[in-house]
């Protein structure tokens, strides 16, 4: 009885460990957007069998990716006050258990993609290896600039998504992606921007600390124009209806205006809200491209 | 500043999705102009709603937020008379046009008493036009019955807009504590008496 409940509380913990090793919150997001890219592809392309096999394969490719990137990342999480809390750095998991189910998971989505459509799986490998070798260990403490790459592997799942569902690489795939890409770094650079000095003392260059600022936020307010205009035509592309065009152009308004609003009179709260509103405003884009096919 | 709880997260997403719903579904069929001017209302209402949810109360200490406050009753009555007297459409555009910018100009006069007034004024028409044409088309028989949600929902956004607006001018109808703890409700409330009339007329 003992031995049962001990059992279980361990592979409770075990789980727990594993679980925030693979940040289900971007994960979930960049999950969706997969599903939303799926999705816009329309019937009758969409069976509930492959829209499961998407959504197994996204989610361990994209869940490996990240614990492979908290193996790579493990020293700096542990100099950084956001991060040091992580299950690496906290010795909460051993670095061969975490380099292993990282591989592991990574191998069997990579792996099921590619049975399930070759160029799926090809666009879920480019996304993978974009994500932990260029951007995580090449780039990322080299230069600033590497939150492009980080934008390039954030919109491989959608690309992916779409990819699966109309078996060709299309414009819409594209834009939709595209649309990510600039998405990114107004979701990465608020957050450079609000953990700066953590940034700085794990010696990762980012855009504020090399670029200043004041140039950051102009950045950011491009970029999300780009991401706007890119999901808006995007979306047009995939035939959405007049009424969801118009939520997306309110959300997008929404957008613009903090990013406008933080330029013209930058701070810290501002910057904060930016950061959230760009995540709530690309999810309420994927949850808009999946509506829209029911 | 009084701290935004999770019962009033709730609230304003629930209005947030209801202003969505209103904007992807329930304004379609009408011509561009009406349908521009509600996207307007419905639109700052979602994104006002988010951003109290993401950045809580202090976003209310925003200059913006009178402009805001004043430009949901101004376009959602410019909607109403395109809508239901063309005949005005013009020269209420021009009254709301001024308005929002006699608004936009009176932030910076010293002393407040004007800034006071051009509010009142206009917040008061807007607000007079949602509460009392539904009711007078009602009693007309030129819409449904239902319809008369709208004048309620007009009367809610007249005393949200009042309170809010009259707080950032400096003059609080109440305790700035006892609005915030209104204001979710009041909002959902509001956006729920739109949607619903709207639906019905």
């Amino acid at each position: 009885m003992f031995k049962t409940r001990y059992i279980l509380t361990r592979l409770r913990s075990k789980l727990r460990t594993y679980w925030s090793l693979i940040k289900s919150l971007q994960t979930g997001l960049l999950l969706l957007t997969g599903l939303a890219g799926y999705m816009s592809a329309r019937c009758p392309v969409i069976t509930w069998k492959t829209l499961l096999a998407l959504a197994g394969s996204l989610f361990l490719a994209i869940s490996g990716s990240t614990v492979l990137n908290m193996v790579h990342d493990r020293d700096i999480d542990a100099i950084m006050k956001r991060t040091c809390n992580r299950p690496l750095p906290q010795n909460r998991i051993g670095v061969k258990e975490a380099t292993a189910f990282g591989i592991g998971i990574s191998a069997i989505g990579i792996g099921w993609a590619l049975i399930l459509e070759p160029l799926y799986g090809l666009v879920v490998f480019v996304g993978f290896f974009t994500d932990v070798v260029v951007y995580t260990m090449w780039l990322k403490r080299c230069t600033a600039l590497s939150v492009i790459w980080g934008g390039i592997a954030g919109g491989m799942p959608v690309l992916a998504g779409r990819v699966l569902g109309t078996g060709t690489i299309d414009w819409v795939a594209i834009l939709l992606a595209v649309g990510v890409l600039f998405w990114i770094p107004t979701h990465i650079m608020t957050f450079n921007l609000r953990n700066k000095t953590d940034y700085m003392q794990a010696g990762v260059p980012t855009f504020p600390s090399i670029y200043g600022n004041k140039t950051t936020h102009i950045v950011i307010a491009l970029s999300s124009i780009a991401s706007a205009i890119a999901m808006g035509i995007a979306s047009y592309g995939i035939g959405m209806t007049w009424g969801y065009l118009r939520v997306l152009i309110v959300l997008s308004a929404g957008l613009l205006l903090l990013a406008s609003s933080s330029l013209l009179r930058p701070s810290e709260r501002l910057n904060f809200g930016l950061f959230k509103y760009a995540s709530v405003y690309m999810m309420s884009s994927m949850v808009l491209v999946l509506a829209e096919t029911f | 500043m009084k701290k935004i709880t999770s019962p009033n997260r709730i609230l304003l997403l629930l209005t947030g999705l209801l202003a969505a719903y209103q904007i992807a579904i329930g304004i379609d069929g009408l011509s561009i102009f009406v349908i521009t001017s509600y996207m307007v209302a419905f639109g700052v209402l979602l994104v006002a709603g988010l951003l109290l949810i993401i950045l809580g109360f202090d976003v209310l200490n925003s200059p913006i937020v009178v402009v805001v406050s004043t430009l949901i009753p101004l376009s959602l009555s410019m909607g109403l008379v395109s809508q239901y007297l063309p005949n005005f459409e013009l020269p209420y555009l021009v009254f709301a046009c001024i308005g929002l910018l006699a608004i936009l100009i009176t932030r910076y006069v010293r002393p407040t008493k004007i800034a006071t007034i051009v509010l009142a004024i206009v917040h008061g028409i807007a607000g007079l036009l949602i509460a009392f044409l539904p009711l007078n088309l009602v009693l007309r028989k030129e819409v449904a019955p239902g319809f008369i949600f709208v004048g309620i929902g007009g009367i809610l956004i007249g005393i949200g807009g009042l309170l809010l607006s009259f707080l950032r001018v400096g003059k609080p109808l109440l305790p700035a504590r006892t609005i915030f703890s209104l204001l979710p409700g009041l909002l959902l409330l509001m956006t729920a008496s739109f949607v619903l009339g709207m639906a019905l007329g």
